[in-house]
């Protein structure tokens, strides 16, 4: 059993007030990762305005871990450049949550995962252009 | 802020008139049972007291009743006790798939030994159908251990029946009593059982104490060797005070728990009615009847159990869920996925149990916040909106 209390107050104070909740109405790029059975599911959108990220929002099926992450992820992402979004690593989100409990780590990679996949669909529609 | 104790199956809080009880055998009476002077013999006459109430709580023998450190040792006891003593008779044990991990981990241990074991389904409400059990006798089966009633969903389980069956195959027959003992009426030939275990912190005793039944006769292996205590039964230092402790519990079981599960049943039923009535998509798990007075099992739909957990935490009301998310496995809830729910559904389980303690205003709060969590949780959720659409 995990002790929810390991949680860092970091990842509490975004689990209590997550930003960025919401979808993106015509989004430049959407990730959806994570599948029902594991019990983690993340739906990231981003608005990208000359090749830099101007908003993020997430829904996300998850534990407390997998909604702080979510939360934390729109807001690094904020204000990048694509190029500099990719640099993001599953690792830089546990770090500016002030951490993760171990076995909680796969819910940041999965934050990963979704920024990599709505820039990936971004690259896509742009390409597509 | 007000912090409620939803989670009774858990632990309960150590009733203080047991405390009372105790306290004594920790310094005043302090001689260990096993020695001949009258420190001694005052500690064991004190051991003998508490085995016998209990016998007697359940219409034993006092020597029927082994003391062990809890429910985990008691399972582990009968399952590998059992074996070790009945393998040239046989090879086989049935057990169901909605066990407490002590058993099931226990029959996993048991099989990388060679033992075969069948591991029974159960029907949409967790129970297990004694037809089933019959069918699945051979004559290798030395052992059939079907727990009394479930701690994650509170169906009660036909062991009466089941014990007739084992009973007329003479094959042994255990079960795991943990959620029910001080809880509902047991009595071990109405229930023809020929092991049962306990745990004395599910009934407002201490921790780390609880007891094997074992009918007279019954072939089984100690598997704590050591000293002779328990006449070579279980060996090591008896635990006194908890021993103690036990006794006051199952004697204030006995005034009380009619009453209590009275009271618990009106509760139980408010509460499932309200969380039905108040949320969408949100259902009961376990049987609607045939359930331990105290337990409520729902899956909200759309939303995670931890997720919800920390939300009540946060409020001050403390329970517990069968999501993955709280198992280093990452898999729910083996009850829940073996009573039909899909994975997605079992991670939004919680359970709320109730106790001595508890006040019908625990409920009415519940009642008030759960449902604001919930919607809280949805508006985030990219599978509630899906299904809305």
């Amino acid at each position: 059993m995990v002790d929810i209390k390991n949680y860092s107050e970091k990842v509490m104070e975004h689990f209590k007030n997550p930003r960025n909740v919401g979808e993106i109405d015509n989004p430049s790029g959407i990730g959806k990762v994570g599948n029902p059975i594991c019990g983690d599911i993340m739906e990231l959108y981003i608005k990208v305005e000359g090749n830099v990220i101007v908003d993020a929002k997430f829904k996300t099926f998850g534990c407390g871990a997998a909604i702080a992450t979510s939360s934390m992820v729109t807001e690094l992402v904020k204000g990048k450049t694509v190029e500099e979004a990719l640099q993001i690593s599953n690792k830089a989100v546990a770090e500016a949550l002030g951490g993760l409990p171990p076995i909680k780590m796969h819910c940041s990679v999965l934050a990963e995962q979704a920024l990599t996949s709505a820039i990936e669909d971004y690259k896509k529609k742009q390409g597509n252009k | 802020m007000k912090r409620i104790y939803m989670d009774y199956a858990a632990t309960t809080p150590t009733d203080p008139e047991v405390i009372k009880a105790m306290t004594p055998y920790f310094n005043e009476i302090c001689g260990n049972p096993s020695s001949l002077h009258s420190f001694g013999q005052e500690a064991k006459h004190a051991v003998e007291e508490a085995r016998g109430v209990i016998a007697l709580f359940i219409g034993a023998g006092g020597d029927e009743i082994v003391f062990t450190s809890g429910g985990t040792e008691g399972n582990n006891y009968a399952l590998k006790g059992v074996v070790n003593a009945n393998i040239e008779r046989g090879n086989h044990i049935i057990t169901s798939s909605v066990e407490h991990h002590c058993v099931t981990e226990t029959c996993k241990f048991l099989e990388t030994r060679g033992l075969k074991v069948t591991y029974l389904p159960v029907d949409k409400y967790g129970v297990v159908d004694p037809e089933e059990v019959k069918k699945a006798i051979t004559d290798k089966t030395i052992l059939i251990s079907i727990m009394h009633a479930n701690n994650e969903i509170g169906t009660i389980e036909p062991v009466a029946e089941i014990g007739k069956i084992a009973k007329e195959a003479g094959v042994y027959f255990h079960t795991d009593a943990v959620q029910t003992f001080g809880h509902l009426p047991i009595n071990v030939d109405e229930l023809n059982v020929d092991l049962l275990s306990a745990s004395a912190h599910k009934l407002y005793g201490p921790k780390g104490v609880g007891m094997l039944y074992i009918r007279k006769g019954t072939r089984i292996k100690s598997f704590m060797h050591g000293g002779d205590q328990e006449n070579g039964r279980r060996a090591s230092t008896h635990n006194v005070s908890g021993i103690v402790g036990f006794g006051k519990a199952v004697e204030l079981a006995k005034e009380s728990m009619e009453n209590e599960a009275v009271i618990q049943t009106k509760w139980r039923d408010k509460l499932i009615k309200g969380i039905l009535d108040k949320i969408e998509s949100s259902r009961l798990n376990g049987h609607p009847v045939k359930r331990l007075p105290n337990n409520v099992n729902v899956s909200v739909e759309y939303i995670e159990g931890e997720s919800m957990i920390l939300n009540l935490d946060m409020e001050g009301v403390a329970c517990s869920t069968g999501s993955a998310c709280t198992s280093s496995s990452l898999e729910p809830s083996h009850v829940l996925l073996a009573i039909g729910l899909p994975h997605e559904i079992a991670h939004g389980s919680l359970r709320f149990t109730v106790g001595r303690f508890s006040k019908e205003y625990d409920i009415d709060y519940v009642l008030e916040i759960l449902p604001k969590i919930v919607s809280k949780l949805r508006a985030m959720s990219p599978l509630y909106k899906k299904e809305k659409i």
